[in-house]
């Protein structure tokens, strides 16, 4: 029965987190590599307000609409940094913070009034998602794996998040040299005809469109952890680029279902009767393999060989 | 005078030289500003096919910005340019261009022979395949400036000189008419300057053109045929032993040159080189 019960309860929630986790951390890879990592922290901030307001103003939970509204909260975000640096004369690391602190905070608020009398939407469901309980009631065992009418009880955040997370590792495919070349070399990928400033929105706007996704399902402690932990992590273990994305899925997928079981047996182990929220146990030991990582990973050495970086 | 007529100019000047075609790099009236700064101001230039070109000027007098502009890297504010008689977006593929060292971030996860590669892509396109072909070609780059040996090596782990070389080898892998490098000799050592200038001229003895932002005055006669003199605006353009004259490098450096300096090139059209 212990099947059973694990096709029932935990097989969605672990496809689902180790899906999310992945989606997330391929676009995660490239924002590493520019130095822009702080931009999918900044998305999935500002995409909470721009959801809820997506919800208010439409009343329905689908993807398309959020997806609007997180990447008009986007926009709105950019032109508010630009205008807290000019007038208030901050330096862009603290406009940024700023911004996304607050409009996130607004996020909360909005929140807040707009789940009055409204189950799917809270705040600790943005924050934490709601992981847990994206059972497969239907289920009786592996063998309704087989079974047509049980599949279709699947929670729908299942096939939606393989959907995306799909979609983000073809793009990643087809765009591998251009987003390559570009993020190495901006200089030469323009005199190559590639064209940069279409490559790098694209790349933002599949971040947005990974984090929004993942975001419904598995909160935005998740979606933050996940675009950064898992292709740090994987570029302190190699130098190849195809190698540190290969890794950051495996990475994301080891986070996601050890998160998952620690979260939901640790406490027991430990004597206690309760389990914890198995999206703070994903990027506790997400950031915890990061850790590790600095400390034993191979390649975290820049600079041991050949002359000084002068220049 | 339009620049198409500038360039039947250009074109009858070249006396006893069979047919030539458009010069390789033609630029009419290039103006870039950052900001309220200029950065360069209506320069003209008209580049002969087959030459070493040396762009020469001191700091600030927008040399790698002329490259960056006429290769559309750079915003212009005015003026027009064509490589080999196109606009720069038709021209894809027949010019290479070498970025200054310190642009890029040497950290990337990437090996020598990879950024090499990265040359072939305008032939293998999104999707083409990486065949064995095209690996030999990149080893065969590798091979033409010495790093060979270091085909597997990340590249933060290369001296700053190899990682000219391999910036030069993606350049070759391209399989260009023209050349255009910023600084390809900044921070490399002797023997690596050596090497690059042979590797360059031999480019040139296949008939390709070759245009070096170049800051040291002492080898410029020895290592080009021909130069762009540049202090925001064009100071002068020509063959170099005409071109780097007391006269023309006073005005491109102003009171900055020492009189040993000078003195290396003796008097206008001297003895030097």
């Amino acid at each position: 029965m212990m099947g059973e019960d694990f096709v029932r309860f935990s097989l969605a929630p672990l496809l689902i987190g180790a899906l999310a986790a992945m989606a997330c951390a391929l676009p995660g890879n490239f924002l590493l590599l520019r130095r822009q990592a702080m931009i999918g922290d900044a998305i999935s901030h500002v995409v909470l307000p721009g959801i809820v307001v997506a919800f208010l103003l439409t009343g329905s939970v689908s993807t398309w609409p959020m997806l609007l509204g997180a990447l008009g909260a986007a926009a709105v975000s950019a032109v508010l940094i630009e205008l807290v640096r000019r007038i208030g004369r901050v330096e862009p690391g603290a406009a940024m913070g700023v911004v996304f602190t607050t409009l996130f905070a607004l996020g909360v608020l909005l929140l807040e009034r707009a789940s009055l009398g409204n189950v799917h939407l809270d705040v600790q469901h943005a924050l934490y998602g709601n992981l847990e309980s994206l059972i497969w009631l239907r289920s009786s065992g592996w063998a309704s794996l087989t079974d047509p009418k049980a599949l279709a009880t699947l929670p729908e955040e299942l096939p939606r998040m393989a959907a995306v997370a799909g979609l983000m590792g073809l793009l990643t495919l087809i765009f591998w040299r251009p987003l390559k070349i570009s993020t190495f070399d901006e200089g030469f990928a323009r005199s190559l005809g590639i064209p940069v400033r279409m490559v790098s929105f694209g790349l933002v706007l599949a971040a947005a469109a990974a984090c929004v996704a993942a975001f419904d399902a598995v909160g935005s402690i998740i979606v933050i952890a996940m675009l950064v932990c898992p292709p740090a992590t994987a570029r302190l273990m190699t130098d190849r680029l195809a190698t540190q994305v290969w890794l950051s899925l495996a990475f994301a997928v080891f986070a996601a279902v050890l998160g998952y079981v620690l979260a939901g047996y640790g406490p027991l182990w430990l004597g206690g009767e309760d389990s914890v929220s198995a999206a703070g146990m994903i990027a506790t030991v997400s950031g915890l393999t990061l850790g590790i990582a600095a400390l034993y990973g191979p390649h975290r050495r820049r600079d041991e060989a050949g002359e000084p970086q002068a220049l | 005078m339009n620049l198409a007529a500038r360039q039947e100019d250009f074109a009858r000047a070249q006396v006893g030289t069979p047919s030539l075609g458009p010069a390789p790099l033609a630029a009419r009236g290039l103006s870039v500003s950052y900001g309220v700064k200029p950065a360069l101001i209506g320069v003209d230039a008209i580049f002969p096919p087959g030459r070493m070109i040396a762009v020469i000027g001191p700091n600030g007098a927008g040399k790698s910005t002329f490259l960056k502009a006429a290769l559309g890297l750079a915003p212009k504010i005015a003026g027009e340019v064509e490589i080999f008689g196109k606009p720069v977006d038709q021209a894809y593929g027949r010019f290479a261009y070498v970025p200054q060292r310190a642009s890029v971030d040497w950290d990337f996860p990437t090996q020598a022979l990879d950024v090499v590669s990265m040359g072939l892509y305008r032939e293998l396109g999104l999707m083409g395949r990486f065949r064995g072909e095209h690996k030999r070609r990149a080893l065969a780059a590798l091979e033409r400036v010495g790093m060979a040996d270091f085909a597997d090596r990340q590249i933060g782990r290369l001296s700053g000189g190899q990682q000219q070389r391999v910036f030069l080898a993606r350049a070759l892998a391209q399989n260009a008419d023209l050349y255009l490098l910023d600084e390809p000799f900044a921070g490399v050592d002797a023997a690596t300057e050596r090497a690059i200038v042979e590797v360059l001229k031999g480019l040139q003895a296949e008939g390709r053109t070759v245009v070096c932002v170049h800051h040291d005055l002492a080898t410029a006669r020895e290592y080009f045929d021909y130069a762009l003199l540049l202090n925001l605006r064009k100071i002068a353009e020509g063959p170099i032993r005409e071109v780097l004259t007391v006269g023309d490098l006073q005005r491109t450096y102003g009171g900055r040159l020492t009189e040993a300096q000078l003195a290396a090139f003796g008097a206008p059209g001297g003895a030097g080189g």
